[in-house]
């Protein structure tokens, strides 16, 4: 007996039991679907994730100064000064695990246009800043190229913009004065949101570090009173950057073995697998979740096949006597538990990706369907289909033809 | 050689605490073309004589030779085989599949042989003509008379060419007329050299065959050749 007869027998078989089958492969819908829009719900809380962390800038490793100790009483990291612009310079020009270096000094400052004042977020940086931050320029031409210069410029955040000069205006070219030095807008940064802790990224200026050290700051001519970013290089992983920048630092400062660093460097690339690994544990839980109902529908299927052998016991009787074997008797039972945990299956994918479109848009994250979890519920609902479909059509094999004949 | 050699055929089964001794030793050659008709009463043993020669059933001791085969020692797709290619089966309840149109019933031996599509229709149909059903091809059982069902059933028997058609109380839920009519079918089928044998516990039934077998307590009693009744369809 050809497969393609069979597949046609049993079709028909399924047919003739239409809201029986429509029951019994809903098992295998709902849980292939729940497979596939539970996975896809956890895909795009990780992008969500991942998105807040790209935002932060990724591979980003921030070196602070030492704590400063007065009497007993240790100040926290960034109290002493430690860090030097040589320093600095020796990070950009010794390190090839690191790609960008750039300093922040940063502090709150008044910033005043000619209708409105605002205090904000002011930070000194270098043009490298910007790449090492992933931030783009919206308008204007940024800060200046030369990151020694000391040009009073200045580029503003989306929010100081909104602050100062009303939502839709195009500050570049006025005056802003930050403590009463005036500076000019040079650009307006291009809207970055929130950081993953909630801080909003736009809330900010940025001036030349030069111009913020020596108009806005003063003093400390040798020290950076502030923290530089750095990031690793292409390809290189952030961990083996950290320890050359660790290396370097603590040979610098003549950091004995053993002895207590007198610098602080923290892995934001660290925090952010931290946070995708916790999501992809829900990700993880809430596709075996999915998995037991998928299962719940295999017995679903397993009963109705029991079911289906005998009340077509006399029907398997008439086929035996007629010439079947017991493993075409065998295959027809096994083939119709397929097709049915099949046309679930695949049911089930287009429902799981409607679910999972609808809950993306309507959560505003991207729609992200894994084709590996699609393919992979679909073998899986054809191994249930087998798995479950294997016991009662061995029993309808082996059942003696002439019990079946004579089952009333 | 005889077509079928049963000798010193046993058979025994345990139905709870008893053990039942169907048949205690039968030995019989029926030749090849025979008409031959199988009596006695409920528990004579019978129904497992038809079963066994029907290689539904395996002897519990002796030898059965179908077409020269030893048949009795077969496993169970073997058996089949036979089944399929060499034996056709007549049922007293028809045994046709619900819901299923004639032609489809009558495939279905051919499908088990592995028979063509194409072809499979075409016998199926022609085997369809034969029993005068040629113009009920797509009938479901619930649409045809008892009558009608049982030809499709000898239909589904001959389609497969075998060379011997068992049946068992072919005529039993049938009235007289439509019995004469199924009776006149197996005896057409005799005349083409299909050997028939015929279980039946109806004596007048039994005068259409050319041989009655009578079986009490699992043993043939008694095993006549005569001259049989033709059955003549009224026109």
């Amino acid at each position: 007996m050809n497969l393609l007869a069979v597949i046609r027998v049993a079709i028909r078989a399924l047919l003739r039991n239409r809201l029986r089958s429509f029951l019994t492969a809903l098992g295998i819908i709902i849980g292939v679907a729940a497979v596939i829009a539970m996975v896809s719900i956890g895909e795009g809380a990780k992008s969500r994730v991942e998105q807040s962390f790209a935002a932060m800038g990724t591979n980003l490793l921030v070196v602070r100064s030492g704590s400063s100790q007065m009497g007993g009483a240790r100040g926290g990291f960034g109290s002493q000064p430690t860090l030097t612009w040589d320093d600095l310079k020796a990070i950009q020009t010794e390190l090839s695990s690191v790609k960008y270096a750039a300093p922040e000094l940063r502090g709150n400052q008044p910033l005043i246009s000619e209708e409105q004042n605002w205090t904000t977020r002011v930070a000194g940086v270098t043009p490298d800043y910007l790449l090492l931050r992933n931030w783009r320029i919206a308008s204007g031409s940024g800060l200046p190229e030369d990151p020694e210069s000391n040009a009073k410029v200045v580029v503003l955040g989306k929010t100081v913009v909104e602050k100062l000069f009303g939502a839709y205006s195009d500050p570049v070219g006025q005056i802003v004065r930050i403590r009463n030095v005036p500076f000019e807008v040079a650009g307006v940064l291009e809207a970055k949101g929130q950081s993953p802790m909630g801080d909003d990224y736009d809330d900010t200026a940025l001036v030349p570090v030069r111009a913020y050290a020596e108009k806005l700051q003063g003093g400390l001519k040798k020290f950076i009173a502030g923290t530089i970013y750095v990031s690793s290089a292409t390809g290189v992983p952030t961990s083996k950057a950290e320890s050359d920048l660790n290396n370097l630092l603590r040979d610098r400062h003549r950091i004995r073995l053993g002895g207590e660093d007198d610098f602080n460097v923290r892995n934001l690339a660290e925090i952010a697998s931290a946070q995708e690994q916790s999501t992809q544990t829900l990700t993880t839980l809430l596709a075996a979740i999915a998995a037991v109902s998928l299962l719940v529908g295999g017995i679903g299927v397993m009963n109705i096949m029991l079911v289906s052998v005998t009340e077509r016991t006399r029907e398997i009787g008439v086929r035996m006597a007629v010439g079947a074997r017991p493993r075409d008797i065998l295959l027809q039972f096994l083939v119709e538990a397929l097709v049915l945990a099949l046309i679930g299956g695949l049911t089930g994918v287009i429902l799981g990706v409607t679910i999972a479109q609808q809950l993306s848009s309507s959560f505003g994250w991207p729609l992200l369907i894994r084709v590996d979890v699609v393919l992979l519920s679909v073998a899986v609902s054809a191994a249930v289909g087998v798995v479950f479909g294997l016991y009662p059509a061995r029993k309808a094999s082996q059942l003696d033809p002439i019990e079946a004949l004579r089952y009333e | 050689m005889a077509l079928i050699e049963l000798r010193e055929v046993t058979r025994e089964y345990h139905m709870g605490d008893v053990d039942v001794r169907a048949l205690r030793g039968v030995t019989l050659d029926i030749e090849a073309g025979e008409f031959v008709a199988i009596m006695g009463t409920s528990g004579s043993g019978k129904s497992t004589l038809m079963n066994t020669l029907g290689c539904l059933d395996r002897p519990t001791a002796g030898h059965y030779r179908l077409d020269g085969r030893e048949v009795s020692t077969l496993r169970r797709d073997e058996l089949a085989e036979i089944r399929n290619r060499t034996l056709g089966f007549v049922f007293q309840n028809f045994n046709l599949l619900a819901r299923t149109s004639a032609l489809e019933n009558v495939e279905l031996p051919l499908l088990y042989a592995g028979v063509p599509a194409a072809e499979r229709h075409a016998r199926a149909a022609a085997a369809l003509e034969r029993v005068g059903l040629g113009k009920r091809l797509d009938h479901t059982p619930s649409q045809l008379s008892g009558g009608q069902q049982q030809r499709v059933a000898i239909a589904r028997a001959l389609v497969g060419e075998p060379r011997v058609i068992l049946a068992d109380e072919p005529t039993g839920n049938l009235d007289s007329a439509t019995s004469v009519e199924v009776m006149a079918l197996l005896q057409a089928l005799g005349r083409a050299g299909i050997t028939v044998i015929l279980v039946t516990h109806e004596l007048d039934i039994a005068e259409y065959a050319a041989r009655n077998i009578v079986m009490k307590d699992g043993q043939v009693i008694s095993d006549i050749r005569r001259e049989p009744v033709i059955a003549e369809v009224p026109a």
